[in-house]
């Protein structure tokens, strides 16, 4: 506790308080688990504020079956350390339509296996409050969006509509079948998230590491050959190079960046000298101007 | 200015946290400021650079210049408009500090998220664009600032350059601007001229503007001493949520509000009043020896006492007030106007309740600071208000507590947050009315006229038939012995109701008094037949929620506005059109029709001996079941 400065605590006491406030204020919650730093974050707060008691929720992975492997693994092997209770759910449908980001490229893969998939998942089990590791500092219009924040029956999100948020007091009403995201980590950084990993020691899936990894260079961005589902396009040949990711999302979907950052430590440091922002790694985030927000209005989280 | 560096070095434990937001009006150039602010503090990334550039290219307003605006306009809809309609949180950090900033717009109509940025915030900057100087919004931005407790406010006088730098120019404004807010009391002040577009004065001193020797806005917001520490006030825990993993724990999870807390400790629970001493503080990092103001802390007390959600802990020898009564600053949010007696949920901290604002003692105007008398409140209206809530409450004046001292007001048909409440202080006067338990009851009373009490609430236009249902309707339980009685509108609007008009608020407290009337006659035993108009489903619902499950029957006497009009049996309609009376339901106030009605007559298609016949068929049904 010691370890942390003022500003982490703060942020983490605001998190805790929020994620009490999902159990205390919904009847049936879930946490998404999307594997990546800040799911780990999230799960790591989850674990700290309903001690000794283990969350009152179970997780949710969204899997798109084109994660990359060792998150896979590296699932399995939290939820197993940590007793916990983990939902995975694929859109089956997708599945056998044969929807990929190869074939399908990144918009159409990620609406039908993210987007519908979530709420797929959401309506099969009735979840009235899906807990997310959102952060407002990823996108501008993530910026605007409330810790706690209603979807319709259609799990549409419609910016016009929000409710103001005063205080510390959280509007948790629903009618029926709307259901409400809440995003604990509304208020940390990129760099908070790293150095909260760093003073907690947090586990963290080792693509976050530098490694010597086999990629391709596509679009300028660093693509890994996860597996062999990854077509190679005439002339690509995969190099070995010395990357990591800031980012973990679909594998053919998440470029990496060349770094030799091996340790939490160097990864902060690194961090503070870069110049680029985390979600240029994200192919989807590209299509066009404001494609966040639309994605939003559709169910993305 | 912070650098990578400095801010690796940051992440020191001395590191403080400052949250302060940025208002004034349209166009005096909030969000190029903070998008100034983050750019030369040098947050802004390669890739957001790139996006910004080609934004600017796109949509623009400043030529070929980088607009910073589109740093911080995150929605597509604004980008277009080139205003901001909506809260922005964004994030930064110097070696000093880290910020939150909240920009918010400068809207009239978006004000709610303006006192939503300032709720949370420990400073406020407030721009002026040097050519318009003090603006009625620069009024209402600053009352509100002040109203939501903020200490320290910055007047950034922003386009210095279009003034051509001038120091007579800042003064005058500067000097205007002290004058308001000392009226207001907002202990602390300090202006500063700036060119957000070039960072003059931003975040270093600008060479234009040689005559001014104070620090640059960035330098303010680096010294400015952050909210008060609540740690040395008396210990308070709002409770959470109850822990019970196992039968042998047993611990109460909060944030602690104010003070501290150490095993040992002796405390109160409100608003029970039962004493307990603490056992253990337990966290996931170990037991803690003391806990306070902020941290997120589980407690163990070490006797058996009743706690839950909503409950307060707080030090023994120093409690918060708790009253169910109390008089608070209201910020009305909702579209839909506050109406005295509408009730709404209320949530204060963790605490549940329902609560109706009993008088609307004067309304607010911002620009002039004038008080004035009003019957409701609509969007962006600021009141004071007496209100009345459903159970005791435990609280904190805001200026002394903010977190037992806030409160919002939840529309109960909408969901809606539509009021923010700073609490000022409790009324007293309801400790002195007790319940009064009475050994007669309701199913004695009852048992003792063979009839099931209920209430039937005739809902419909002037002119729809209600009367007429509703007498032959009492005839007919009459002739059966039952004991009956009529609520009728015309006829309480001449003695209980003499003192109410027909403007909404009137309305809603013209039907919670009947339907609090017609509660006391169903308690007595009667069958109450209630013959009013009842236009809002607010109202009808508050009726509603009176009775115990069954005993109200809302009755749609649905009949056609043409028809009613048509009908016009008092010559009312006819009056209404000719604007003879106002607020006239179905001309120029609406009726809002029943969703889902226990009964739905159509009048046109049935003879009222006929539709009597289907509520009596109704009633012998619930009264079977």
């Amino acid at each position: 506790m010691t370890r942390l400065s003022d500003h982490l605590k703060k942020l983490e006491d605001e998190s805790i308080f929020i994620l009490r406030e999902v159990a205390a204020e919904f009847q049936k919650p879930v946490l998404l688990y999307s594997i990546g730093k800040d799911s780990s974050v999230l799960l790591h707060l989850a674990m700290k504020a309903f001690y000794p008691a283990k969350p009152p929720f179970p997780l949710l992975h969204v899997d798109t079956t084109w994660k990359f492997a060792e998150m896979i693994a590296f699932r399995d092997e939290t939820v197993r350390r940590l007793g916990l209770d983990l939902i995975v759910h694929i859109n089956e449908q997708g599945l056998a339509e044969g929807i990929s980001p190869v074939t399908h490229g990144s918009a159409v893969h990620t609406d039908v296996m993210k987007t519908v998939a979530l709420r797929q998942a959401l309506d099969k089990y009735g979840f009235d409050a899906a807990i997310g590791g959102a952060r407002r500092d990823e996108e501008k219009s993530r910026a605007k969006e409330r810790i706690f924040s209603v979807r319709s029956a259609q799990h549409r999100w419609d910016p016009k509509s929000q409710r103001p948020e005063l205080w510390r007091i959280f509007n948790t009403r629903l009618r029926p079948k709307e259901s409400m995201r809440v995003f604990p980590l509304s208020n940390w950084t990129e760099l908070d998230v790293w150095s909260y990993i760093e003073a907690e020691s947090i586990p963290i899936v080792p693509l976050y590491f530098a490694a010597e990894r086999p990629v391709v260079e596509r679009d300028g961005m660093l693509i890994m050959v996860d597996d062999a589902r990854l077509p190679l396009q005439q002339g690509e040949k995969p190099q070995m190079r010395r990357v990591r990711f800031r980012t973990l999302g679909c594998y053919p979907l998440t470029g990496a960046i060349e770094s030799t950052a091996a340790s939490l430590a160097e990864i902060v440091d690194e961090l503070v000298e870069a110049r680029t922002s985390e979600r240029q790694g994200r192919v989807i985030d590209k299509d066009e101007a404001g494609s966040m927000e639309k994605k939003k209005q559709e169910g993305y989280f | 200015m912070g650098g990578p560096d400095h801010e690796r070095e940051g992440q020191g434990a001395s590191k403080t946290l400052l949250r302060f937001l940025t208002c004034g009006s349209v166009d005096d150039g909030k969000s190029t400021l903070i998008g100034r602010l983050l750019y030369d503090s040098q947050l802004v990334l390669e890739d957001q650079l790139a996006a910004l550039v080609a934004d600017s290219r796109k949509l623009g307003t400043v030529g070929n210049d980088i607009d910073f605006a589109f740093l911080v306009d995150g929605l597509q809809a604004e980008r277009e408009q080139g205003i901001t309609i909506d809260v922005a949180y964004r994030y930064f950090a110097t070696g000093k500090r880290k910020f939150i900033v909240a920009d918010t717009p400068g809207h009239e109509q978006y004000t709610r998220n303006m006192a939503t940025g300032a709720s949370g915030a420990d400073l406020a900057v407030i721009l002026v664009d040097a050519r318009k100087g003090l603006l009625t919004q620069t009024r209402r931005h600053s009352f509100i600032v002040h109203l939501l407790g903020i200490r320290h406010v910055v007047l950034a006088v922003n386009k210095m350059d279009l003034v051509a730098f001038s120091e007579a120019r800042f003064d005058e404004i500067a000097a205007a601007y002290r004058e308001f807010a000392a009226r207001l009391g907002i202990p602390d002040v300090t202006c500063v001229p700036v060119v957000a577009r070039t960072g003059d004065n931003v975040c270093r001193p600008g060479e234009t503007m040689g005559w001014y020797k104070g620090p640059s806005l960035l330098a303010i917001l680096e010294e400015t001493e952050a909210g008060q520490d609540p740690s040395g006030r008396p210990f308070r825990m709002p409770v959470q949520l109850v822990s019970r993993p196992n039968a042998d724990f047993r611990g109460f999870s909060g944030n602690v509000v104010s003070g501290r807390v150490a095993p040992g400790d002796k405390l109160t629970v409100l608003p029970s009043g039962r004493v307990a001493e603490v056992a253990r503080i337990v966290t996931a990092d170990g037991d803690l020896a003391v806990a306070k103001a902020g941290d997120a802390v589980t407690i163990v007390l070490a006797e058996e006492v009743d706690v839950s959600r909503g409950d307060v802990l707080t030090a023994a020898a120093e409690r918060p007030q708790v009253a169910d009564q109390m008089a608070a600053h209201l910020i009305w949010m909702g579209d839909e106007p506050m109406l005295p007696g509408r009730p709404y949920h209320v949530k204060c901290g963790t605490q549940a309740a329902t609560a109706t604002v009993s008088a609307l003692k004067h309304k607010i105007n911002v620009d002039t600071l004038e008080k004035t008398a009003a019957r409701q409140l609509g969007l962006n209206d600021i009141g004071l208000c007496n209100l009345s809530f459903s159970r005791p409450l435990v609280f904190e004046p805001y200026d002394t507590l903010r977190e037992l001292g806030s409160f919002i007001l939840i529309d109960k048909l909408s969901n809606a947050t539509v009021g923010a409440g700073l609490i000022r202080f409790g009324l007293r006067r309801a400790e002195h009315v007790h319940w009064q338990a009475l050994t007669i009851d309701k199913a004695a009373r009852a048992a003792a006229k063979h009839q099931k009490p209920c209430c039937l609430w005739f809902t419909g236009l002037s002119g729809s038939g209600k009367s007429t249902l509703a007498d032959l309707l009492d005839k007919r339980l009459h002739a059966d012995g039952r004991h009956t009685y009529i609520l009728d509108g015309d006829n309480v609007r001449h003695g209980l109701n003499r003192d109410l008009g027909f403007a909404d608020a009137d309305r809603v407290e013209n039907i919670r008094r009947v339907a609090e009337v017609a509660k006391l006659m169903v308690d007595a035993g009667l069958i109450v037949i209630v013959s009013f108009i009842s236009p809002f489903r607010a109202e009808r619902r508050m009726a509603r929620d009176l009775f115990q499950e069954g005993e109200f029957v809302e009755v749609f006497v649905d009949t056609p506005l043409e028809v009613c009009e048509q009908r016009d049996p008092k010559g009312l309609y006819r009056k209404a059109r000719e604007g003879l009376i106002k607020n006239f339901t179905g001309i120029d106030s609406e009726y809002e029709r029943p969703e889902a009605p226990e009964l739905h007559l159509l009048t046109e298609q049935a003879s009222p001996e006929a539709l009597v016949d289907d509520i009596l068929a109704d009633l012998a049904r619930r009264s079977s079941a």
